[in-house]
């Protein structure tokens, strides 16, 4: 099994979310996440979905997603190199003691600082997914009171 | 022009060329009949339940190659159609579905007869649309039969709100064409593949084809008739294939699968190269799919990318519409003459492909089938089925010539699919027979749409092969379950105290199929021992319009070959 990243432009209108959800829940496929926004075409949407699945379960679901009237173009990243990014917020528990050990750590990721209270900072971090898997782990020990991962977006790099 | 969104739904089936359609009223769908009693160019059909108003669109569709339609109203109108629908997506039936909505002001509030049918009919459709706005009611009736009818053919549902249908509209115009950017089915094969798939067939010493329901959508059975003669190769059909090659062809080797021919079994497991056009590997097909075909090279013709390589692992895929690739293959494919394969295939069939045992007095089903079929070959016949055994019957012992005259519920298994199927088929095809085959259980299913079919003069023959249960199951039972009976008898019910059999039961079995067919005043005879048989069937084929006719048949008689579920299909059971 290995993950697997699906980029698939849509019509913008309502149902073909549900649509293109329903169309993994029914053969009983976890989406790892999922991501919906409009593009420079304000008709169309882009969705970045990360599955988890074999070779011929990813063949079979990019068929599938073809199949949808609703479905304008399906690209499976597959191993071609992509730029990808995921945007996090990390409220982490902090005391006068630790607040410069955990900004200087967010400053070492490129992690900015949202909010600031007596007892949390609010990091906000926009990154690859190894990346932020890295920097949630390094943070983790301070306490993390609340966490949100947007899931990824990604785009092809271009061939030149 | 000026037009009610109900007016603008009508001109559309006219202009689609809708001769019939098959609904029943609501609340939300009043203004949709209001304009359909008015319109002379096309037939309503009141049925006596929505199921049946699918079924009968469906039936009509099989009939004829063209998109059924059926209307109901909101809420349980409509879940009451999903049924149908999903029947028509299993099997790739065009369909449209239009069904009434609560005004868009009230959706999602959980109003009278509310149900978000978009929602619930979603997986089971082609596609499906609610119209929010009615400027976008035209072109959303032209995409419906447009996506209903091209490419993979499907069911496609259309849920119109009251506004909407109430509505009215300036400037109407019905679309001449219709553009999607997103759904371009491919019709011509890759010019490349087809000349690796004739290069494949050349190379073949034991070829075999095996096709499906999508000859039949694509007309291609004459395409497909010169494939198979000009290579000499066995043709084996699916259930949905039926009728696509001649049933009395010395090639024709029946169905294959759970209870397909032993010869058609035998050959998909011997042969070296299957042919697969617009069938998709059913697993009532392949059985085990790891020990199915272990010698095969595959070539599979599909107009669905997505049905090549879900089930089975092909070698050669070409992508299009099956008219149009076989045209182009058997222009390339080099002729073969019959070999030693073809001699084989000859001895496994012997002088039959399906065979049971007659008795002197009991009626066997399958000597009904067979009677119909001695009765009716002359005749332009359809046979709908109902399902279970019969239909099983019906498929083995029944020699389609035609395509489009055996209609069934191949992927979902319909109970009470047969008698609405038979009513939308009797209608399209005015000329022809159009028979029932039923079961006891399963016409109970729609026994309903008699009322429909005798005040409309619909001239359907119901031919019920009563044995008493619900046969299918337990034939399960008896060979699976230790002969224990749950749920199948319908002779019975929980005030049962000991089941000693079916010779020893002294309960009356209702309905009463003769009298209950007089109260709906259609004709209806019954036959309960072998030598009534044929007269029985004279008798109701020969009056005009519809007649149902009863035949008690042996309670426990089975289906067979019966290739157990999971097992591989060169491991049938067989009649003792």
């Amino acid at each position: 099994m290995s993950i697997r990243t699906i980029s698939v432009l849509v019509e913008n209108h309502s149902g073909t979310l549900s649509r293109i959800a329903g169309l993994f829940s029914s053969r009983g496929y976890n989406i790892s996440s999922l991501t919906v926004g409009e593009t420079e075409d304000p008709s169309i949407s882009r969705m970045t979905i990360v599955v988890g699945g074999d070779d011929a379960i990813i063949e079979q679901v990019v068929k599938q997603l073809n199949r949808l009237i609703d479905v304008i173009k399906v690209i499976d990243f597959g191993s071609e190199p992509i730029i990808e990014r995921e945007l996090i917020l990390a409220r982490v528990d902090s005391s006068k003691s630790t607040r410069h050990e955990i900004i200087e750590l967010a400053d070492i990721f490129g992690a900015s600082v949202a909010h600031v209270s007596a007892t949390s900072i609010t990091l906000e971090m926009s990154s690859t997914c190894d990346n932020a898997d890295n920097f949630i782990n390094l943070i983790r020990p301070y306490g993390i009171k609340e966490l949100i991962r947007t899931g990824k977006v990604a785009m092809a790099q271009p061939k030149k | 022009m000026k037009k009610t969104g109900a007016e603008i739904l009508v001109d559309a089936l006219i202009r689609e060329k809708v001769d019939y359609i098959f609904g029943y009223p609501g609340g939300q769908a009043i203004p949709i009949f209001d304009a359909l009693y008015d319109a002379k160019e096309l037939t309503v059909v009141l049925v006596r339940h929505e199921q049946a108003a699918v079924h009968a669109a469906e039936g009509y569709a099989r009939a004829t190659g063209k998109v059924g339609v059926c209307v109901a109203t909101s809420g349980p109108g409509a879940t009451n159609l999903i049924t149908g629908i999903a029947d028509a997506y299993l099997d790739s039936i065009p369909l449209v579905a239009i069904t009434g909505q609560v005004a868009t002001g009230y959706l999602g509030t959980d109003a009278f007869q509310e149900a978000d049918i978009v929602g619930i009919s979603r997986p089971v459709t082609k596609h499906n649309l609610l119209v929010k706005d009615i400027r976008d009611l035209p072109r959303m009736l032209k995409e419906a039969f447009y996506i209903a009818g091209t490419g993979r053919p499907g069911p496609v549902l259309i849920d119109i709100p009251r506004d909407i249908s109430a509505g009215s509209l300036d400037n109407y115009v019905y679309p001449e064409s219709v553009s999607i950017r997103s759904y371009n089915p491919t019709l011509t094969g890759h010019p490349r593949q087809i000349e690796k798939a004739a290069e494949m067939i050349k190379n073949s010493k034991k070829p075999l084809i095996y096709a499906g329901g999508g000859v039949i959508s694509s007309g291609a059975h004459k395409e497909l008739y010169e494939l198979a003669v000009k290579i000499n190769a066995p043709v084996t059909l699916t259930l949905m294939g039926l009728g696509a090659f001649p049933g009395e062809h010395d090639l024709f080797i029946g169905m294959p699968g759970m209870h397909g021919s032993k010869t058609a079994n035998n050959a998909l497991q011997e042969t070296d190269c299957i042919i697969s056009i617009g069938a998709r590997f059913d697993d009532r097909v392949t059985g085990h799919v790891a020990s199915f075909a272990p010698k095969a090279k595959i070539i599979h013709l599909d107009i669905d990318p997505a049905t090549i390589s879900k089930i089975v692992r092909v070698d050669i895929p070409v992508v299009g519409d099956a008219k149009i690739i076989l045209t182009a293959l058997n222009a390339i494919v080099t002729p073969r003459a019959a070999s030693e394969w073809n001699e084989q295939i000859n001895k496994w069939r012997g002088d039959r492909l399906f065979s049971y045992k007659q008795t002197e007095r009991i009626i066997k089903p399958q000597y009904v089938v067979e009677q119909v079929y001695e009765l009716t070959k002359n005749r332009d016949t359809i046979i709908t089925t109902e399902v279970g055994q019969t239909q099983m019957w019906a498929a083995q012992f029944y020699r389609y010539a035609q395509p489009r005259r055996f209609i069934s519920s191949g992927g979902l298994g319909t109970m009470g699919f047969g008698l609405p199927a038979a009513m939308g088929a009797a209608l399209a095809k005015p000329d022809m027979l159009v028979i029932d085959m039923a079961g006891d259980g399963s016409i109970q299913m729609n026994i309903q749409e008699l009322a429909t079919i005798s005040i409309n003069k619909i001239p359907v023959k119901i031919v019920i092969v009563n044995n008493e249960y619900l046969g299918m199951v337990r034939q399960w039972q008896e060979l699976f379950w230790d002969k224990r009976y749950s749920s199948t008898c319908l002779r019975g019910g929980f005030l049962c105290k000991e089941c000693k059999g079916p010779g020893h039961c002294k309960k009356k079995y209702i309905p009463d199929f003769v009298k209950l067919a007089e109260s709906y005043d259609i004709p209806a005879f019954r036959a309960t021992q072998h030598e009534e048989v044929t007269d029985v069937l004279k008798r109701g084929f020969d009056i005009d319009g519809p007649a149902l006719m009863e035949f008690m048949v042996a309670p426990e008689e089975n289906v067979y070959p019966m290739v157990p579920s999971g097992k591989p299909i060169d491991q049938a059971l067989e009649e003792l």
